[in-house]
């Protein structure tokens, strides 16, 4: 085979791990909107925010210690134990439960009825709330997010496909994981809301938030559920996006990112969500890589949400969304 | 007691259908138009300029664009910053290909400009709306902050990458450059800012305005009564467009005098005139004014009371910034979901009746 066309295969199987990740935050922001009709804008800095968390809690971070020092005085910086992953992903989920409660408590509660357009906004308003709170609790320097993910080429793979072809495919290991992770982790949300009594009242209310409520489920619960749903998902992409390129701001400009992958895939899809993401890493890798040097490069930054325009031009509901009809 | 209709009497059909119905409201913007024109200028200094009446100004007219696109017409833009942008870029072209020209005209034409390239993102917003649209804005946003950073031509092949605005002069004063006073400056400002409020105010309550507000509240049915959706989004997208491009353009020569599209006019500025016009009142002229004031003045006192009084570092008054800014959205969308404005509007209802509760 010509040396180019396997570069591009190269190129496309890359595009696909990346689009895992993009997956990845665009399947929180879907969870939330199917079962409450919100559009979590916040879902990236929720990433950042689980992710930092993350990495304070394992190293043992005081929280608010550059606040506290600066009030009181003191030098205080680290408790002086380091918490073991596994444990430190459990606190996490726990922060991002606690998280959940209080969003639906002082905002998402005092906001039912209003127009969509409106909670779309006050997620905007959460997610700046939340990355000062991030910051201000964690400290904003580029942290290095270490929980044994194994990480470089993948020899395997190099070897095989250098025999095979004669020419060697370097795909990352954490890709790798990444992408059987996105995969458990949706069968993981495909059994818990088709198998079980929450997940069944949690497509309930998805569907039609009266009549779940006359049949006595609680909608606070729910939502708080689904809230802390979104949260593990953001610890998940957090982690993954985290251990890629270090925990810092720009983490939460992939929320951005997902947006457009929920455009092509539909809001209320979950493998809408993971096949737009696919689309939409195969295509920017693809376009850079053919298109992008003609152009001055760097085509990534817009080439998503270009896509998603022409995409919505064509096809409003995205791929697998339900159908929009309008009814005056 | 003293703000009151009672005795007020209209006796033409012009006067009832002014601007300012009640006479302490007219009293009222004359003053302050008084005294932005003839106090402000002698008193102002660099600090004071820079820090919140040119910003508040150049916010303010951003904020009305915007307004008349999200507010009267429903259309939820965040490529604000991609068009301001436009309007900074298009002047920038036009000051140095044409240096003879008054740079008052240029601006205009760079809001002339942004009016099309408005238009042209705005063709989406025939078959999408709501946060579809929000988000294919967003295509806007960083496509055109990318092409501004790559193409060359944008910005004259200079090394840096950047635009700097050479120093022009209006009535032979310098507006841009060095050597441009802090008060004429002001003044250039403030002369667009009053105008374009006042074409927008007009338009808002004229055909245009209500058709406009038809398409907002529900668009089958202005369709069926008659208003042409074409039309009436198009023309707010170029109206908005036209407004964002002179903020922009204005932004750019006059208040930074050199801008870099990514750092100057990237999402965050998009999302701050959003929150502008938020928490000014939606669909409101005064809202864009008070929005604007308030998200600039609010970064000063913080900065002023976190790091000049209370002595805290700078990055940590930053952090507290941001939660301050985020909680109040949440806070005004929770409590006052219209905004200042309509705080402003209730104020007023109390105030006529006072002291009497009914």
């Amino acid at each position: 085979m010509p040396e180019q066309l396997l570069f591009a295969m190269e190129v496309t199987l890359n595009g696909l791990m990346a689009g895992v990740l993009y997956a990845l935050v665009a399947l929180g922001f879907v969870l939330i909107y199917k079962a409450s009709g919100i559009f979590n804008y916040a879902q990236g800095v929720m990433a950042l925010f689980a992710a930092l968390t993350l990495v304070g809690i394992m190293e043992g971070q005081v929280p608010f210690a550059h606040l506290i020092n600066v009030i009181f005085g003191t030098e205080i910086h680290h408790f002086g134990w380091e918490v073991p992953a596994l444990l430190a992903i459990l606190l996490t989920v726990v922060v991002m439960i606690i998280f959940a409660w209080l969003v639906n408590h002082f905002v998402m509660r005092h906001l039912i009825n209003q127009e969509p357009i409106i909670l779309f906004m006050a997620t905007i308003g959460l997610a700046y709330f939340l990355e000062g709170v991030g910051d201000l609790m964690w400290g904003s320097d580029i942290k290095r997010l270490e929980v044994g993910l194994p990480q470089g080429i993948n020899e395997w793979i190099d070897e095989t496909t250098f025999q095979a072809l004669g020419y060697g495919f370097f795909i990352d290991n954490l890709d790798i994981v990444a992408a059987v992770i996105a995969i458990l982790l949706v069968i993981g949300l495909v059994i818990f809301s088709q198998y079980t009594t929450q997940g069944r009242a949690l497509r309930a209310v998805a569907d039609d938030h009266q009549a779940a409520l006359s049949v006595g489920i609680s909608l606070n619960f729910i939502w708080v559920l689904v809230w802390s749903i979104a949260g593990f998902v953001a610890l998940v992409a957090g982690m993954m996006w985290g251990a890629k390129s270090g925990v810092q701001f720009s983490l939460s400009l992939i929320a951005l990112k997902a947006l457009p992958v929920l455009l092509i895939g539909g809001f209320t899809s979950i493998p809408g969500a993971i096949i737009g993401g696919l689309i939409i890493g195969v295509g920017e890798k693809l376009f850079e890589f053919s298109i992008g040097p003609m152009i001055g490069g760097a085509t990534e930054n817009w080439f998503a949400y270009v896509l998603a325009l022409i995409f919505l031009v064509i096809r409003p509901q995205g791929l697998f969304g339900d159908k929009i009809i309008e009814r005056v | 007691m003293i703000y009151r209709e009672a005795g007020d009497f209209k006796t033409s059909y012009q006067s009832d259908a002014q601007t300012f119905p009640i006479r302490l409201d007219r009293m009222g913007y004359f003053l302050t138009l008084a005294i932005a024109f003839f106090v402000v200028p002698f008193v102002i200094n660099d600090y004071w300029a820079n820090a919140i009446f040119m910003p508040f100004l150049i916010y303010a007219i951003a904020a009305l664009g915007l307004n008349i696109l999200t507010g009267y017409c429903g259309q939820v833009s965040l490529g604000t910053g991609g068009f301001m942008a436009v309007g900074a870029y298009a002047c920038y072209k036009l000051m140095t290909s044409f240096p003879e020209v008054s740079i008052l005209i240029h601006i205009l034409l760079a809001g002339l400009v942004t009016a099309i390239v408005g238009v042209l993102f705005g063709l989406p917003s025939l078959r999408i709306k709501g946060f579809y649209l929000a988000v294919a804005t967003l295509a806007a946003q960083f496509f055109l902050v990318w092409l501004f950073n790559k193409v060359p031509w944008f910005y004259n092949n200079s090394a840096s990458g950047m635009i700097s605005s050479p120093e022009r002069t209006v009535f032979g004063f310098a507006v841009t450059g060095a050597n441009a006073s802090a008060a004429v400056q002001y003044l250039v400002c403030l002369g667009f800012v009053v105008i374009l409020a006042l074409v927008a105010r007009n338009l808002t309550r004229g055909a245009f305005g209500r058709r406009w507000m038809a398409i907002r509240d529900m668009d089958i049915a202005a369709e069926i009564i008659g208003v042409n959706p074409l039309k009436a989004k198009l023309t707010a997208f170029a109206v908005s467009s036209f407004y964002i491009g002179i903020s922009g353009a204005l932004f750019f020569a006059v208040y930074l005098g050199a801008a870099e599209a990514g750092d100057a006019f990237g999402i965050t500025k998009s999302f701050l005139v959003l929150f502008m016009v938020i928490i000014g009142g939606l669909g409101s002229i005064f809202g864009s004014f008070a929005g604007a004031a308030f998200l600039v003045v609010l970064p000063v006192v913080l900065k002023v009371v976190g790091a000049d009084w209370l002595g805290w570092p700078d990055d940590l008054v930053a952090h507290l910034q941001l939660i301050v800014v985020g909680a109040l959205i949440m806070a005004f969308l929770i409590l006052e979901p219209h905004g200042l404005a309509q705080l402003w509007r209730v104020t007023k209802e109390k105030l006529r009746l006072w002291p009497f509760p009914h």
